[in-house]
């Protein structure tokens, strides 16, 4: 093709470039580190956790923070540094399969409907605005209520209700990408039409969905951490942070370090998801950036 | 105008049809069911109480009855509180949702308009980042964490407010600000981003060419413009408000609509759970439609469109 090659070059310039951007922004660079580091250490969470993260030690019980247990133990003796690093694979895995969900649907969608446009668009937005219509956080709680507790369901049912937006925001682009000469020409070149819209389409309108993709995972981890606390999402002896947090609120007023700790990571992981999204918008779209 | 009108609220007969009947189907064909629970039911029992709500009939009956029933405005009885039916339910407990969700919207709306006009003025002094970064905690920190802290911190530790209930106005402040301090969040990140788009345009310029005062530029001139995206958000954010308050509720023991729905559907009181979760539909689609007519009378250019 006499295309690729010049494309690929482009594409390489703008990365360099929002790569620069986004090197100058220390809080996002902070908080991409920050997930960094906790998405290693659940990886290895097995291997380096001090304890098993159902192990009791009733004897014990809650006992404040001391060598043998860094970050204390709750009621039932467990060591809260284990739990919260198990707590922290559950949430992380949740967050980023639940987003992998809303992402595939939603740039699918949203793609397909930008690109047939005309009434198959109207339709296909159609459904997306009822959809929108529904009280979703409702529609979650009846679905973990109804369908049993699981993970995959959890991330399936967040991962549902998440597309929505991704799919507006992609069809947008792809409408006003459409327009653009380099598309006429693909067509005039008689590609099918899946080609042109995966390998012209969607890679031009990256920029805005890997914004919403990193500002998505935060949501995500917000919704289970919401449910585990209302006691629909990760059961015990299972921990995900929103469980630990209810449990910390259980007995709030006796072992306050059992509602501080999981609420401190949890808050600090948004913080870091949100800071990174934030700087990968000024970076990849130089128009919104701040002046 | 009221052309306009009538034909946005006619749209919403199909999307609440829509969501009906996802809502009808899911639930029905989800394993379990409402009189599961009760262990003391003997088979005849329980066929004398599924008789008796016309859950013996073909599920297509039931649906068709359902929707007959809808459209005189009727949401059925409780299955599992039969003192009252749904709609008594959803008018006894609505209300108190609706005055929580009210102070919370005040609590969001004055905090979060003066940090972010506050913060807009001075781009990337301190004056900014000291708002920004608070509004960057409001949104991190999620409202489950946030309300047990502060009860921990204003009630456990220094007695200054109650710990949960709903009578006094004390007893209002602890869940208004729980529910509020994110959409405070994100309306001074809103409209500060609105207020700075805005006060690059030449109109600006031309206000202050004319020697008005920072005042008025900023009040009578820019805050109309910068505020559009605030209203936009407004919309799923009121309804969130008014409705989504599931959490705040539990924590502080609010009797509203939130914590009933959560029960609701633990029990799987069918009626409950659709009569909420329509009523909640239809709440959202007011909403943005009186967001619709605000940015109209906002934004002159989409008035004239219509």
């Amino acid at each position: 093709m006499p295309t690729e090659p010049h494309a690929v070059e482009k594409g390489t310039s703008l990365r360099k470039d929002a790569w620069r951007r986004l090197r100058k922004n220390r809080l996002a660079i902070a908080g991409a580190a920050i997930i960094l580091v906790m998405i290693a250490v659940s990886l290895v969470t097995p291997w380096i956790a001090p304890y098993s993260y159902q192990a009791q030690d009733l004897e014990l019980g809650a006992a404040s923070p001391s060598r043998e247990h860094w970050l204390g133990t709750d009621r039932l003796g467990r060591d809260l540094l284990t739990r919260l690093l198990y707590g922290g694979r559950v949430s992380l895995m949740v967050g980023f399969a639940a987003t992998a969900v809303s992402l595939l649907v939603g740039v699918t969608y949203g793609a397909a409907a930008g690109f047939l446009g005309g009434r198959t668009d109207a339709l296909m937005m159609r459904v997306v605005d009822i959809l929108y219509a529904l009280p979703f956080t409702l529609f979650v709680i009846i679905l973990m209520v109804f369908f049993g507790r699981n993970i995959v369901l959890l991330f399936m049912a967040i991962g549902a209700v998440q597309w929505l937006t991704m799919a507006r925001i992609v069809r947008a682009q792809v409408m006003s990408l459409r327009q653009q000469e380099f598309i006429e020409a693909s067509i005039a070149m008689g590609f099918t039409k899946p080609r042109i819209l995966f390998r012209h389409l969607i890679p031009n309108a990256l920029g805005p969905i890997i914004v919403y993709t990193t500002l998505t995972i935060p949501n995500v981890m917000l919704i289970e951490a919401f449910l585990s606390f209302l006691g629909l999402g990760v059961q015990p002896p299972m921990s995900s942070w929103g469980l630990l947090i209810k449990e910390g609120v259980d007995t709030m007023e006796e072992y306050p370090w059992l509602l501080l700790f999981p609420s401190i990571v949890l808050s600090l992981t948004l913080f870091s998801l949100n800071f990174l999204g934030d700087g990968l918008r000024d970076a990849l779209d130089p128009t919104s950036a701040k002046d | 105008m009221l052309r306009f009108l009538s034909k946005r609220i006619l749209e919403f007969v199909p999307v609440l049809f829509v969501i009906c009947t996802i809502t009808f189907f899911l639930i029905r064909l989800a394993p379990g069911g409402p009189f599961d629970a009760e262990k003391s039911v003997t088979p005849e029992v329980r066929r004398n109480l599924e008789a008796h709500y016309h859950m013996d009939a073909p599920l297509a009956q039931q649906y068709w009855d359902y929707l007959i029933r809808l459209s005189h405005g009727d949401l059925g009885p409780s299955f599992k509180k039969e003192s009252r039916s749904v709609n008594e339910w959803i008018a006894l407990r609505f209300p108190v949702s609706l005055e929580l969700g009210a102070y919370a919207i005040l609590v969001a709306l004055g905090v979060g308009l003066a940090a972010g006009v506050f913060a807009s003025l001075k781009p990337n002094t301190w004056r900014d980042h000291m708002p920004m970064t608070l509004a960057m905690a409001g949104i991190c920190i999620p409202n489950f964490v946030l309300g047990p802290l502060l009860v921990l911190l204003f009630s456990l530790q220094l007695h200054w407010l109650p710990v949960s209930g709903w009578t006094g106005p004390a007893d209002k402040i602890l869940p208004a600000f729980t529910l509020g301090a994110s959409y405070a969040a994100y309306i001074a990140r809103l409209s500060r981003g609105g207020m700075l788009e805005i006060l690059t345009k030449d109109f600006i310029r031309t206000a202050r060419a004319k020697g008005l005062s920072e005042r008025v530029v900023v009040l009578r001139h820019a805050l109309r413009g910068g505020l559009q995206p605030v209203v936009a958000f407004l919309g799923p954010a009121l309804a969130g408000l008014l409705s989504g308050s599931f959490v705040v509720e539990t924590i502080f023991q609010v009797p509203g609509l939130g914590r009933e729905f959560v029960q609701a559907a633990f029990n799987r009181d069918y009626t409950m759970i659709m009569g909420t979760v329509l009523f909640y539909a239809a709440l959202i689609l007011v909403f943005n439609l009186l967001v619709d007519l605000a940015l109209a009378w906002l934004d002159p250019r989409i008035r004239h469109a219509h």
